[in-house]
């Protein structure tokens, strides 16, 4: 589904990212870790053609993300609060995604009723603007935003910061359930290296902008990752 | 202590990811300031002969007539312009600086704001005028210099708790406007009750001591409520107000550019930064009073009709046009990674232009009272604006880059942004073609051959508008990845 080829961003003479070939396959639940400034960020951003490689290129479905732009109505993502839209009250925001992606209000009240349990009545009918949220209700607005329409790639950038443990419980139910649709393809960085081996098939360890590990999930992963960052 | 604030102050401002534009802003803002400066001393040269000679009468009396209106109208201009007195205080809170201490620097900065010296250039002029010319006694001119200046810093003040509350300025400028108004029209004159009070100053030794206790009141209070708003929870917390959904549905009628518009329109309602554009559109909408009453001679020209008719109806598209698409900023990321046409992006901006400058234009038919002539220069500067600068004003602004952090209203004038040189070349369609036209029409056939010619090049423009949006996209496409790295830097 990503197929990323020679992939490097350089600032100033410092590589913030090399990666020459790495392949994401539909439907894939795809988990991203490493320390900070191992390129996590750089690497979503880049498929999202918000930054502009050095060299290489990203294909999404086939499509290369920095040629054509018919890959944003199958892609969708949440990578912070840049893509929330301050001054809208949650529900605003939730219908304005939607008309963007083709969906009427009823489609978008129907898929936000699934939601309930993970809004904790703390998202919707608030009176609030989303600025005015805390940083973990913005999250669970911009998560779930992510989801509207039917995408087939889905991007969330450390989805489980911030979030309170309930929430990221719930959140990682949620991802699973991504995940089991062969149809969607999630993307998940994270810090978490519980989290992260519980909800991804396949794990990407990035350090200092290379893939050091690739790894299919099973039972020994967490203990190989938590030896690796242990060293 | 101070030093510290000092050296922070310093290096916040050496340190700005935006130094470079902000310092090429500083040198154009410091030809303004030298350009006030000048016409501040001039005018009071030019007021005090013009009032003597011409009117033959005391300009000691006719300036103290119209002193209220300069008090007022500072106001509003601090309002509107003025920086808050804010240091980065939230690191500072837990060190060991007295509060108090935080208070007096950033108050202290204010003392020394342009906004209360740029007066001293009209009074002291005036005021050695008037001892010299005018034979007056200098310790009254003194004590009349002095209360005039506690009205100025008691202004400085007055602003600074204003600040903190959000539409109490509409209704200082709308009494201002009203009084103008039945002063104008000769219904009731304000100035008969202030004057007296402005000439007491004068007269009166003991009189200064009003403004001079105001003044004081005014320290006193907002020194207390800014100390008391030293907390993450008062004056440092981002206010949030309860709120209600809106759909506006009725702007569905205007299909895939409706996604937009109905944002548009919640971004100007709910952003104190986007509201002051409709502030200056309203103020605007005033300026043509300065042209057509004759008030100042140099702008009698006909061909000034068409520059004040201009501003008039493009008071909303100049202002807001010019940031587009910096309004949206704080979440450029998301429109570049969602599922959006730029064209109908473009489309919803350029049709809320449009409709702010019919409504504009409805408004200003009240220069219907200096005659139809009048009115005729707005209609067709309206055609103008709406078939040329709106294109125009949009793809300026496709070169603009600078973040506009949308709850804060103040910058909104002048610092640092739309400055460069490709903003500065499209400007000159956007002011001076039109001049040019009218005056071409004006000269060689009648006034209304210039009207014809304006109107007529301003229906032009609608055949180019595909070819200028077609523009502006390719430029949002090139610029894309430039535009959301300086999007990321805050100031």
């Amino acid at each position: 589904m990503i197929a990323v080829h020679n992939l490097t961003k350089t600032y100033s003479g410092n590589t913030v990212l090399n990666i020459d070939n790495l392949e994401i396959h539909k439907g894939n639940s795809f988990g991203l870790v490493g320390n900070n400034g191992a390129g996590k960020t750089t690497l979503f951003s880049s498929i999202l053609d918000l930054i502009k490689p050095t060299t290489g290129h990203i294909e999404n479905k086939g499509i290369k993300v920095n040629e054509s732009e018919d890959w944003k109505t199958i892609t969708s993502a949440f990578i912070d609060e840049t893509f929330l839209i301050g001054y809208l009250t949650a529900e605003e925001y939730f219908y304005f995604i939607g008309e963007l992606r083709g969906q009427n209000k009823a489609d978008v009240d129907a898929l936000l009723s699934g939601f309930e349990d993970f809004f904790h009545g703390e998202i919707l009918g608030q009176k609030k603007y989303l600025r005015d949220l805390s940083k973990g209700n913005q999250k669970k607005a911009g998560i779930v935003a992510a989801l509207i329409g039917k995408p087939e790639v889905i991007v969330l950038d450390e989805p489980f910061a911030n979030l309170d443990p309930t929430t990221q419980i719930r959140l990682k139910k949620i991802i699973k359930d991504l995940a089991a649709d062969p149809e969607v393809t999630v993307l998940v960085s994270s810090h978490d290296l519980m989290h992260v081996t519980e909800v991804c098939e396949r794990i990407v360890v990035l350090d200092k902008g290379e893939v050091v590990k690739d790894i299919a999930t099973s039972e020994a992963t967490l203990k190989e990752l938590e030896e690796h960052f242990n060293k | 202590m101070f030093k510290h604030f000092i050296n922070l102050q310093w290096k916040s401002f050496w340190r700005s990811a935006t130094l470079s534009s902000s310092l090429w802003m500083k040198i154009f803002m410091g030809f303004w300031a030298l350009y006030l400066i000048v016409a501040m001393v001039g005018g009071s040269f030019g007021a005090y002969y013009f009032i003597e000679k011409e009117l033959c009468l005391d300009p000691l009396v006719v300036v103290n007539r119209f002193l209220i209106y300069w008090v007022v109208a500072d106001l509003l201009f601090r309002y509107a312009l003025q920086k808050m007195p804010v240091i980065n205080i939230k690191p500072l809170l837990i060190l060991p600086f007295n509060k108090r201490k935080i208070v007096s620097f950033a108050f202290g900065k204010t003392v020394f704001s342009f906004f209360n010296i740029i007066h001293g250039f009209f009074f002291i002029p005036f005021s050695i005028l008037l001892i010299v010319k005018g034979g007056h006694s200098a310790l009254n001119v003194l004590l009349w210099n002095i209360g005039l200046i506690a009205l100025i810093y008691a202004n400085n003040f007055l602003n600074i708790l204003l600040n903190k509350k959000d539409n109490l300025i509409f209704l200082v400028g709308g009494i201002l406007a009203i009084f103008g108004g039945l002063q104008y029209f000769g219904y009731f004159d304000i100035t008969k009750y202030t004057a007296p009070f402005f000439q007491g100053l004068f007269d009166t030794s003991y009189m200064v001591v009003f403004p001079i206790i105001v003044l004081i009141i005014l320290v006193i209070i907002s020194f207390r409520s800014f100390i008391k708003d030293l907390y993450l929870d008062a004056g440092l917390a981002s206010k949030a107000q309860s709120v209600k959904t809106e759909n506006l549905e009725w702007l569905d009628r205007f299909g895939k550019t409706a996604t937009f518009l109905k944002n548009d329109i919640k971004l100007i309602k709910r952003n104190k930064r986007a509201r002051s554009t409709v502030l200056v559109s309203i103020m605007f909408l005033f300026y043509g009073l300065l042209f057509f009453t004759g008030a100042i001679e140099t702008y009698d020209g006909p061909v000034w009709r068409i520059f004040a008719a201009i501003f008039v109806t493009g008071g909303f598209l100049l202002s807001f046009g010019q940031f587009v698409p910096s309004w949206d900023s704080s979440y450029y990321p998301l429109m570049m990674s969602q599922n959006i046409r730029y064209k109908e992006y473009l489309s919803s901006k350029w049709w809320l232009m449009v409709i702010a400058t019919l409504i504009s234009t409805v408004l200003a038919s009240g220069y219907l009272y200096f005659g139809w002539d009048v009115y005729l220069a707005i209609v067709v500067a309206a055609i103008y604006n709406i078939g040329v600068n709106s294109h125009i004003v949009l793809w300026a602004g496709a070169y603009v880059k600078t973040p506009i952090d949308l709850t804060s209203n103040k910058k909104a004038f002048g610092d640092k942004q739309a400055f460069n040189t490709k903003t500065l070349l499209l400007s000159l369609p956007k002011m001076v073609l039109p001049l040019v036209l009218y005056a071409i029409g004006h000269y060689a056939y009648s006034p209304y051959a210039g009207y014809a010619l304006v109107a007529v090049a301003g229906v032009a423009g609608f055949a180019f508008k595909d070819k200028v949006f077609d523009k502006i996209e390719s430029i949002y496409r090139t610029e894309k990845y430039k535009t959301l790295w300086a999007y990321k830097q805050k100031k």
